[in-house]
């Protein structure tokens, strides 16, 4: 079982797992465990260490490898550190069609870096493969941490890459 | 599920199903074969390979018939167009990223990948695309891993889910990027791990100590018994010119159903350790000479006639009737008396009031089916993982299982109660129970000054409960009750309180057949079939407390086997003679044996064992011995032959098994035992006081030279552990050296901090070499840290 102590998690993390669980019978605390990584991600500048995965196991009396697993499957989870803002650009079919192969390459040109990669200063992380974002009224459109920017053109694109600090 | 019958049809053949049950255990029933990875009838239905699709009528696409219930007239074609279509076409997927490795690939000849694609696979790939990839870990040093072969069955995964209760590999990452693993490369420790070998249906997760040693086609398979614990797993050995290469389970559901654990498994890698001796050897002058056979014999025969009785003799309780039948036999022809094979055990007070012999008190199909069972000092996981397994099982079906021990055990089941106590007050804690249990019914008058002065509390009340409910409830005496310095207090508080309760009172035999060990008379107190002996000899204690002039010892290291290892090293360095019949000899051994015989090891031997349940199971050799070591029973024959005593002409093992069998026919194991009336008031021992667990990979000479056992995290047992209370006391943290003094020796090894250990006890390991210079299981300690 999990070694590392449940005190790698923060008070505030500790009360969402505490409040998610409630939502769940009892000996289902497995389904608590979305909940759970997404805050300890949250806080953890935008990923999951295998210490802090340990913790959320520890603390949901589980095997660490269930929450590995949770956590390797989702792309909202990342499980090596990445830079402060997620960039997800939409390539599927109706954003394609709108052209989301040249918003993307116009955005690695200009960040200098390729799909899954990092900025060196650690400001921009440019997520690989999003799927369709549900948007496709907006497309071409790309998630910038949690907020859907639509209808994208190159020199928009700039404006809000300037803006991510 | 209902027991309601229905008829069905598959391929054209009318059977009978039961309702609710899914085709593929109908068809697997009748014979018929549908093709599969995924499905095991121990695991749960996944229905992830699509290898088992078939055609039902009225089902417009195919259907998995592993996770399709039958229904009431329902025709099935497992053969037909439209199911051959969608095999090949599962098949076809399976065999994308599979590599085309075969010829190098441990698995091959006997790969269910392999062999279904024979029949299913097209011989030209459409996929030009190139395969995954994925990089092997290193889960430990019993199975080896070459996860490019996985085709994701997930029968590992769902084993550690279901079946060992704890998941140790799991599925990481999705789609191509999806692997079987433990995500960060740890060793997968479970007792009974190994079996992923045997449902991994491809080459993925294959035997390490087998790794690249031999093909399925050219060994020989022979049946075999495990000689490790009171299960009796049934074997299968594979031989390859004359070497045991690999032992894999035989199914036997009332025994070891479909698995075996990791110390039947691999213990054969011990068999041709550099220690094997492979000639019989005398000491002359201090010095060691290799002897013929008739030189040896004659020695070890002078030797032990001229004992005139005043002699020991200790046998492993893992050898078998045969040969402990023979033992006693010349034993006790030559006027010895001391003969015994509870090598651990160190209260004999109530020998006379044992049973038969000790074992479960049920069967093991039957530990399954209790309401509630009471474990009393046994870390069942590791003592015998198999009966764990059971235990396991009961509770997830929702018996109560409890457990009462010196400290907390990691036990992978719902467990209705624990109560740890300090190993000193384990009698008191049982007391508190029983007079839990009694209510406002009066104590048995033997008990009523010992019950006076126990405090019940709720816990006690709880477990009382529990076995006061139900019909069918076990109470259990593990290894370490047995081990306990006052053992006879503690069986005789449990069966009072399996009197009171109406609980069945059981033991947990060490080595593989003590059942066998008391039938064959292999005791002091008792002869063949359970008699009483008319002359009775010293314990297993007994004979080095009391010096003994000559010892014969058979198939043990009394440094790591015995419960009190320096009195035994003492009697046996001032002894005139130590005649042993091993298979194994080690330097420390030689400095007190006289007489070296080679005997051979459960591989090499033909025997019979009888299990925790009183079974008898009979094995013949899958081997030859090596060198000039012979079977334990022949090397006996003629001991008796060169002893002069009457009655050892015997031309098989066989033979012997029917003396043995005519002595103990119509010998029935008492249901009930009642125990005897000893119960002495505890006196609470002063200082810290060393209790001795027996590890998982030291139980007896064999795993002790099984070197991928040795590598394991399991036998990994140098340490003190003590309480929180204690280290503080003495200054230490976790891992910091601490020195324990017992008088006769000491040693240094570093901390290991319990909370559930009580202040006053510290446990220190028993069978490891670092504490082989220690005297009893039970001792006081000076505990200081190192100058």
């Amino acid at each position: 079982m999990a070694t590392t102590p449940v005190s790698t998690l923060s008070k505030h993390v500790r009360q969402v797992i505490d409040e998610a669980l409630k939502k769940y019978p009892e000996g289902r605390q497995r389904s608590a465990v979305f909940d759970a990584l997404r805050e300890v991600q949250h806080e953890n500048h935008g990923y999951l260490t295998v210490e802090l995965m340990d913790a959320v196991a520890a603390y949901l009396k589980l095997e660490p490898i269930k929450i590995y697993e949770v956590a390797s499957f989702y792309s909202m989870f990342e499980t090596k550190p990445v830079g402060r803002h997620s960039i997800s650009v939409c390539t599927n079919i109706s954003c394609m069609l709108r052209g989301a192969d040249e918003i993307l390459a116009h955005i690695e040109k200009k960040l200098g870096i390729k799909l899954g990669e990092s900025t060196p200063d650690g400001r921009i992380y440019l997520k690989r493969e999003e799927e369709c974002l549900a948007a496709c009224a907006g497309a071409p459109m790309m998630m910038v941490d949690h907020k859907y920017y639509e209808n994208l053109t190159p020199d928009g694109i700039d404006r809000i890459l300037e803006d991510l600090k | 599920m209902s027991e309601q019958v229905i008829n069905i049809e598959i391929d054209g053949q009318p059977i009978k199903a039961r309702k609710g049950e899914m085709i593929m255990q109908a068809a697997d029933r009748e014979g018929i074969y549908i093709p599969r990875f995924c499905y095991h009838d121990k695991l749960s239905v996944a229905a992830n390979c699509r290898m088992c699709l078939i055609e039902a009528e009225k089902s417009p696409k195919p259907l998995p018939a592993c996770a399709t219930p039958v229904t009431e007239g329902m025709k099935i074609y497992t053969r037909s167009v439209k199911a051959l279509a969608a095999q090949r076409a599962s098949m076809e997927f399976l065999l994308i990223n599979h590599p085309l490795d075969c010829p190098i690939c441990d698995q091959g000849g006997e790969c269910e990948l392999q062999d279904l694609a024979m029949g299913y696979g097209r011989d030209i790939a459409r996929f030009a695309e190139k395969k995954r990839v994925i990089k092997d870990e290193n889960i430990g040093p019993l199975i080896s891993t070459f996860m490019t072969r996985c085709i994701y069955c997930t029968r590992c995964v769902r084993f550690g889910q279901e079946i060992a209760g704890i998941q140790e590999l799991g599925d990481t990452g999705r789609g191509e990027r999806s692997r079987i693993g433990t995500y960060i490369g740890r060793s997968v420790d479970h007792e009974l791990s190994g079996n992923v070998i045997d449902l991994c249906p491809v080459g993925a997760l294959n035997s390490k100590p087998f790794k690249m040693h031999g093909r399925g086609w050219e060994m020989t398979q022979t049946e075999s018994i495990s000689p490790h614990d009171c299960i009796g797993s049934n074997l299968y050995g594979h031989v390859l010119r004359g070497e045991l290469m690999r032992v894999v389970p035989k199914a036997n559901q009332d025994v070891n159903e479909n698995w075996i654990s990791d110390r039947d498994r691999f213990s054969y890698t011990g068999i041709a350790s550099n220690e094997r001796l492979l000639n019989p050897m005398i000491k002359k002058d201090g010095a060691w000479l290799t002897a013929d056979w008739e030189t040896a014999l004659t020695a070890a025969a002078g030797a032990l006639r001229e004992a005139h009785g005043d002699a020991g003799v200790l046998a492993s309780p893992s050898s078998t009737v045969e040969e402990l039948y023979l033992l006693q036999k010349l034993a006790r022809s030559l006027g010895i008396h001391s003969i015994d094979t509870r090598l651990r055990q160190a209260d004999f007070r109530d020998d006379e009031f044992e049973p038969v012999y000790p074992w479960l008190g049920v069967s093991l199909a039957e530990i399954e089916a209790q309401d509630s069972v009471l474990v009393i000092g046994s870390n069942a996981r590791k003592e015998v993982p198999l009966l764990a397994h059971r235990l396991r099982k009961a509770a997830l079906r929702g018996a109560a299982v409890m457990f009462l021990n010196p400290r907390h055990y990691e036990f992978l089941h719902p467990v209705a109660a624990e109560i740890t106590a300090a190993s000193g007050d384990l009698p008191d804690t049982l007391a508190a129970i029983l007079k839990a249990a009694l209510g406002r019914k009066s104590a048995p008058t033997h008990l009523k000054d010992v019950l006076k002065s126990q405090e019940v509390d709720d816990q006690h009340r709880k477990v009382a409960e529990h076995l006061l409910k139900g019909e069918r409830k076990s109470i259990l005496l593990g290894h370490l009750a047995q081990q306990h310095p006052r053992y006879a207090d503690l069986r005789s508080l449990a069966a009072a309180l399996a009197d009171i309760t109406g609980a069945r009172l059981g033991y947990v035999p060490q080595g593989a057949n003590t059942p066998g060990a008391w039938l064959a008379g292999a005791v002091p107190h008792r002869l063949p079939g359970g008699r009483k002996a008319p002359l009775k000899g010293l314990d297993a204690n007994g004979m080095f407390a009391e010096a003994r002039r000559k010892y014969l010892l058979m198939g043990i290291e009394p440094e790591f086997d015995c419960w009190n290892s320096s009195a035994a090293m003492h009697a046996l360095h001032d002894a005139e003679a130590v005649v042993m019949i091993t298979p194994f000899v080690s330097e420390r051994m030689k400095q007190y044996a006289t007489v070296l015989l080679p005997g051979a090891t459960f591989a090499e031997t033909s025997g019979s064992y009888v299990n925790a349940e009183g079974r008898w199971q009979s094995f013949s050799g899958m081997t030859q011995p090596l060198g000039e070591s012979r079977p334990g029973w022949k090397i006996l024959r003629v001991l008796g032959n060169f002893c002069g005593a009457a009655g050892f002409d015997y031309s098989s093992s066989e033979e012997v098994l029917k003396e043995v069998k005519a002595a103990t026919e119509g010998v029935n194991p008492d249901t009930v035992f009642k125990g005897s009336r000893i119960v002495t008031a505890g006196e609470k021992p002063k200082g810290y006081q060393r209790i001795a667990e027996v590890p998982l990979y030291s139980t007896d000479m064999l795993v002790r030279r099984a070197a991928p056992l040795q590598q394991t995290r399991d036998a990994d047992n140098r340490w003190l552990r003590l309480s929180p209370a204690d280290a503080k006391k003495l200054g230490v943290a976790e891992g910091e050296q601490l020195s324990a003094d017992d008088g006769l020796a000491s040693v240094e090894l570093p901390v290991l901090v319990d909370a559930s250990v009580a202040p006053g006890d510290v446990f220190l390991a028993a069978g490891i070499p670092e504490t082989a210079a220690f005297g009893a299981f039970h001792m006081q300690l000076q505990l200081a840290k190192p100058e």
